[in-house]
């Protein structure tokens, strides 16, 4: 089976579906590699490079367009899939909620379709995800861009020409993209902030070294496939308040805010930026989808009172190399999940297979069917604790002063009623009880069970009540039930302390 | 001896108690705590022998040899896995001790108490052989059940509840003509208020046998450390009757210890004190939810013992959760030489212990020490949870409970809310089971239908054996 890499026509496009390095990756597989001349040029890989690989370079698209399997980053047009063979796949980003024509197209044409972007957000499906792949190299490049945008350091520095501060960098909604840039910014040495409304994330983001920004607000946010979900308008405003004061104090905003399906949530206004000290750069990574940033324009910079607002929508094109690389991997990895050359098969059985392709056999069959919902409901677990922190609250506020008074009624009535001679005994247990209480919660949990035989043997002590009762006759109830209680005491006593002291010599380093 | 030289002699023994407590708080200092207790010891029956009041030397030394030489019998025969039957049977003891001291001491009254002094007296006695029953029997049912001489299951009277309650009102009640009687005698010469007092010490013993009979075995690390807490009340209630200081501090402190293990132990499996004491896991609240997590989606891969070898020869970092299950199988020494070999290998081994994991509190650490595992390679919960997102391998034996991820994902589940270990966060899972069985809560677990959880079935000790020969050959 041959598998074809055309040279991408979009406009600007400098990614291409494989690699010589991960041709090889499909030569494994046990298919044949065409790739057209030029395909990998501006990605810095040459005609040569591919044929070191062991692919064929061909000249015209033609041919490329006639292979079993075509395998491109950018939705493929019209006029390539009518050169395609009925029955051919291919493979590349569709967007088919977007691009329903194109999908009736390949329907007509009979060629199978498999959406890079629609591998669905699984573990399984991980090693395929070039949403993600795509996603990280751009939260990357976002910082390089601000970085080249700012006209100050990164990282704070004491020189002998002055201090410098360190930048101040917020990103907006931390998925693999914001992940990514946390990572970067903090790489070059900026102090970062980070917001999302979904509080799982907050493990995530501080795991990157950045400081979660949290609102006094108590919303989850997460909604299907590890994307955000619309939130209230309490919430909203509470979140405008919140970029509002950050706005006036950071250096460098990056919007990654995206709710599938919808335009991208307007988060930045024209306020906020004008809020920003001049010389700050917004990067607003939702440009394609009509922007988080209210002055965005897609594909441009906008100046607007010192303030530069990139709104590039070609992030990962723009480290070619890597994002060819990686894309090019998801390709292989899908191609190996889909049976390699010698068992190439559509199984739409398969859950990640089914949810990636959206034609097949001369029929359209995205959206796939929704599987039933996991019977874990996240919001019911949130409630049950909200309730639950709340009822501890609660009883914890009404309970402590109500011991408290009982307690201080039963010492008044010990007070009153008591003789001296107890309470001078009763001093000592309440203390003893203190000082139990604080040493033994130093013991090392992997000591418990010594802790529970050595306090067995001490409280063997009671030896010392039977002593105390054997010293009357010998025949009478009393020493002879004292004699029995020392008995007994003694076996505790010597037990006790002897295989406390038998399980503390196993302990080794 | 006079009178001060005593006292002073138990000020120190109590010092000296309270310094074995707190050397326990790490493993170096562990043994010279012990070495203190037992010095602490030796003080305070010196000096309560060499008291003015006690010249019965010659039945002393012939209760007390004896006892001597019974405890350092069980101490030196006793197998690692069968100490919470040993700790067990010691409460009992204990209780018992409380029970006769507390006869001995009504029988034979001090003449000098008068009035309210008397009373208290009286009423110090009733509750120090009150607890002291409860212990009694408590702990030998416990020691029956743990010993597999009575079934594991909890015996679920029907309203139970109520017969406790009623038993506990009727001990409460019985104190009544108790109190009244003083200290008046019968024609027969044995005081009036020895009646009551027997009647109460019977209804005292049902209630630890029935209390305790309603706890299921795996619920046993709180029963057996809530039974040394009313060991420790037992004592110092006798402290009170003899107004022995020494005997008040050392109950307190016993008392206090065992309240701690208790409240540790009922954290770790998110359940109230009430809850477990009060017997029968799950049967409220937990009918609900047994739909919603009757069958976890995906399948069950098992594996040979080839794979598993495979596995852990590429793994660069391991974690071991060993369960009540490894030490049925006895499967640990074996377990310790694989550690050894992987560890030489320069393979980051580690164990990961769950507070409840076995029938005593710490009783896997003991387990693990005596098999030579090296204590700081073994780690506690909290210390390890955290890791195992960056562990290639974990070897789950004998455990299920602990390991289950529905504790923390299905709120409906019997179990939700438990701390436990979450080894699926790992590379590869490997657990070690008899069979596809629930565990000690009946709850059955998604881990084991996870797409990173491999089942290799069998018995423990032999399944670690032959890793370990196919690991030295």
């Amino acid at each position: 089976m041959k598998v074809g890499i055309p040279k991408e026509t979009a406009q600007g496009e400098r990614r291409v579906a494989a690699t010589p390095d991960t041709a090889k990756r499909l030569q494994k597989l046990g298919f044949a590699v065409v790739v057209q001349s030029g395909a990998g040029a501006a990605a810095s890989f040459s005609d040569a490079a591919y044929r070191a690989a062991g692919c064929e370079v061909v000249e015209d698209a033609a041919t490329v367009w006639q292979c079993d399997v075509v395998a491109k980053v950018r939705p493929p047009v019209a006029e390539e899939i009518a050169a395609m063979r009925s029955g051919a796949t291919v493979i590349s980003f569709i967007y088919p909620a977007q691009n329903r024509e194109l999908l009736e197209l390949c329907a007509r044409h009979g060629v199978t379709t498999i959406a890079m972007d629609a591998v669905p957000r699984i573990t399984r499906a991980q090693k395929l995800d070039a949403l993600s792949s795509m996603a990280n190299i751009a939260g990357y490049r976002a910082v390089i861009e601000a970085a080249h945008q700012f006209g100050r350091f990164f990282t704070g520095q004491i020189t002998a020409a002055g201090k410098v501060p360190p930048a101040k960098v917020l990103v907006i909604g931390a998925g693999v993209a914001g992940l990514a840039a946390i990572g970067a910014a903090r790489g070059l040495g900026a102090v970062v902030r980070a917001f999302d409304t979904r509080p799982v994330v907050k493990e995530q983001v501080e795991s990157m070294g950045a400081e979660f920004l949290e609102l006094e607000f108590a919303e989850d946010g997460t909604g299907e496939g590890g994307y955000a979900k619309v939130m209230s308008p309490e919430f909203i405003a509470a979140e405008m308040a919140l970029f509002k004061a950050q706005a006036e104090e950071v250096d460098i905003i990056i919007t990654t805010a995206l709710i599938p399906g919808r335009p991208a949530p307007l988060l930045i206004k024209t306020e906020h930026v004008e809020g920003m000290r001049p010389g700050s750069v917004i990067i607003d990574m939702a440009a394609e989808q009509g922007g988080n940033c209210e002055l965005c324009r897609p594909g441009e910079i906008v100046d607007h009172g010192g303030v530069k607002i990139v709104g590039y929508t070609d992030l990962p094109s723009r480290l070619p190399a890597q994002a060819s690389q990686l894309y090019g991997t998801n390709v292989a990895h899908l191609l190996d999940d889909l049976g390699g050359a010698a068992n190439y098969k559509i199984d739409l059985e398969d859950e990640v297979v089914r949810g990636a392709t959206v034609v097949h056999a001369g029929e359209c069959i995205w959206p796939p069917p929704k599987k039933d919902p996991p019977p874990a409901p996240p919001p019911a677990a949130k409630a049950a604790l909200v309730v639950a922190g709340g009822h501890k609250k609660a009883e914890g506020g009404k309970s402590n002063p109500t011991w408290l008074a009982i307690a201080g009624l039963a010492l008044l009535a010990l007070g009153l009623g008591a003789p001296p001679s107890f309470l001078s005994h009763f001093t000592v247990f309440v203390l003893a009880i203190f000082v139990g209480w604080q040493v033994i919660w130093n013991v090392a949990p992997a000591l418990h069970t010594p802790l529970m035989s050595v306090t067995n043997a001490i409280s063997g002590i009671i030896i010392i009540g039977g002593m105390l009762q054997i010293s009357g006759p010998p025949s009478s109830a009393t020493v002879l039930l004292g004699a029995v209680a020392i008995l007994v005491a003694t076996i505790n006593i010597a037990g006790g302390f002897l295989v406390t002291q038998r399980m503390l010599q196993m302990f080794r380093r | 001896m006079s009178d001060s030289l005593v006292t002073v002699a138990y000020i120190a023994a109590s010092a000296l108690f309270i310094l074995s407590l707190g050397g326990l708080s790490n493993q170096e200092t562990a043994r010279r705590g012990n070495l203190y207790g037992i010095l602490g010891m030796v003080i305070a029956l010196v000096a309560t022998a060499a008291r003015a009041d006690v010249t019965g030397y010659g039945m002393l030394a012939v209760s007390i040899l004896p006892g001597a030489v019974i405890g350092a019998f069980l101490a030196s025969r006793v197998a690692m896995t069968s100490m919470p039957e040993l700790v067990a049977v010691l409460h009992s003891f204990v209780g018992l001790a409380a029970v006769l001291v507390g006869f001995a001491s009504y029988l034979g009254p001090d003449p000098g108490l008068h009035g309210v002094e008397a009373t208290i007296h009286q009423v110090e006695i009733y509750i120090g052989i009150f607890v002291g029953a409860i212990t009694f029997t408590g702990s030998i049912i416990a020691f029956g059940k743990l010993r597999g001489l009575i079934g594991g299951k909890p015996l679920l009277l029907p309203a139970r509840h109520g017969l406790n309650a009623g038993m506990v009102l009727g001990s409460v009640g019985l104190g009544v003509p108790f109190l009244s009687a003083g200290h008046e005698l019968t024609a027969a010469g044995l005081p009036v208020g020895l009646t009551p007092l027997l009647v109460m010490t019977a209804l005292a013993c049902l209630i630890g046998v029935h209390m305790v009979m309603a706890i299921g075995g795996a619920d046993m690390p709180v029963v057996v450390s809530m039974l040394n807490s009313y060991s420790g009340w037992a004592a110092a209630a006798a402290g009170f009757m003899l107004s022995n200081d020494l005997l008040i501090v050392t109950g307190a402190l016993v008392g206090s210890s065992g309240a701690i293990l208790s409240y540790v132990m009922c954290a770790a499996m998110n359940r109230s004190f009430i809850s477990v004491i009060l017997g029968g896991f799950g049967t409220d609240g937990g009918s609900s939810s047994s739909s919603s997590a009757a069958t976890p989606e995906g399948k069950v891969t098992s594996v040979e013992v080839a794979e598993v070898v495979e596995l852990l020869r590429d793994a660069a970092s391991v974690i071991i959760i060993p369960g009540y299950g490894m030490a049925v199988a006895q499967a640990q020494h074996s377990l310790s030489e694989v550690v050894k070999i992987l560890r030489k290998k320069g393979k980051n081994v580690r164990f990961a212990i769950h507070p409840v994991a076995g029938r005593l509190p710490g009783h896997m650490n003991v387990l693990l020490a005596e098999a030579n595992v090296p204590y700081d390679i073994v780690l506690e919960m909290d210390e390890i949870n955290e890791d195992f997102t960056d562990t290639d391998v974990v070897l789950v034996i004998g455990a299920n409970d602990i390991v289950n991820p529905s504790a923390l994902e299905d709120p409906g589940s019997p179990i939700a809310g438990m701390p436990v270990l979450e080894c699926w966060k790992a590379q590869k899972t490997i657990v070690m089971k008899r069979s596809m069985g629930t565990g000690y809560a009946g709850v059955e677990n998604p881990l084991f239908f996870k797409e990173n959880t491999d089942m290799l079935f069998g018995d423990a000790k032999k399944n670690v054996d032959a890793i370990l020969s196919s690991l030295r050959g």
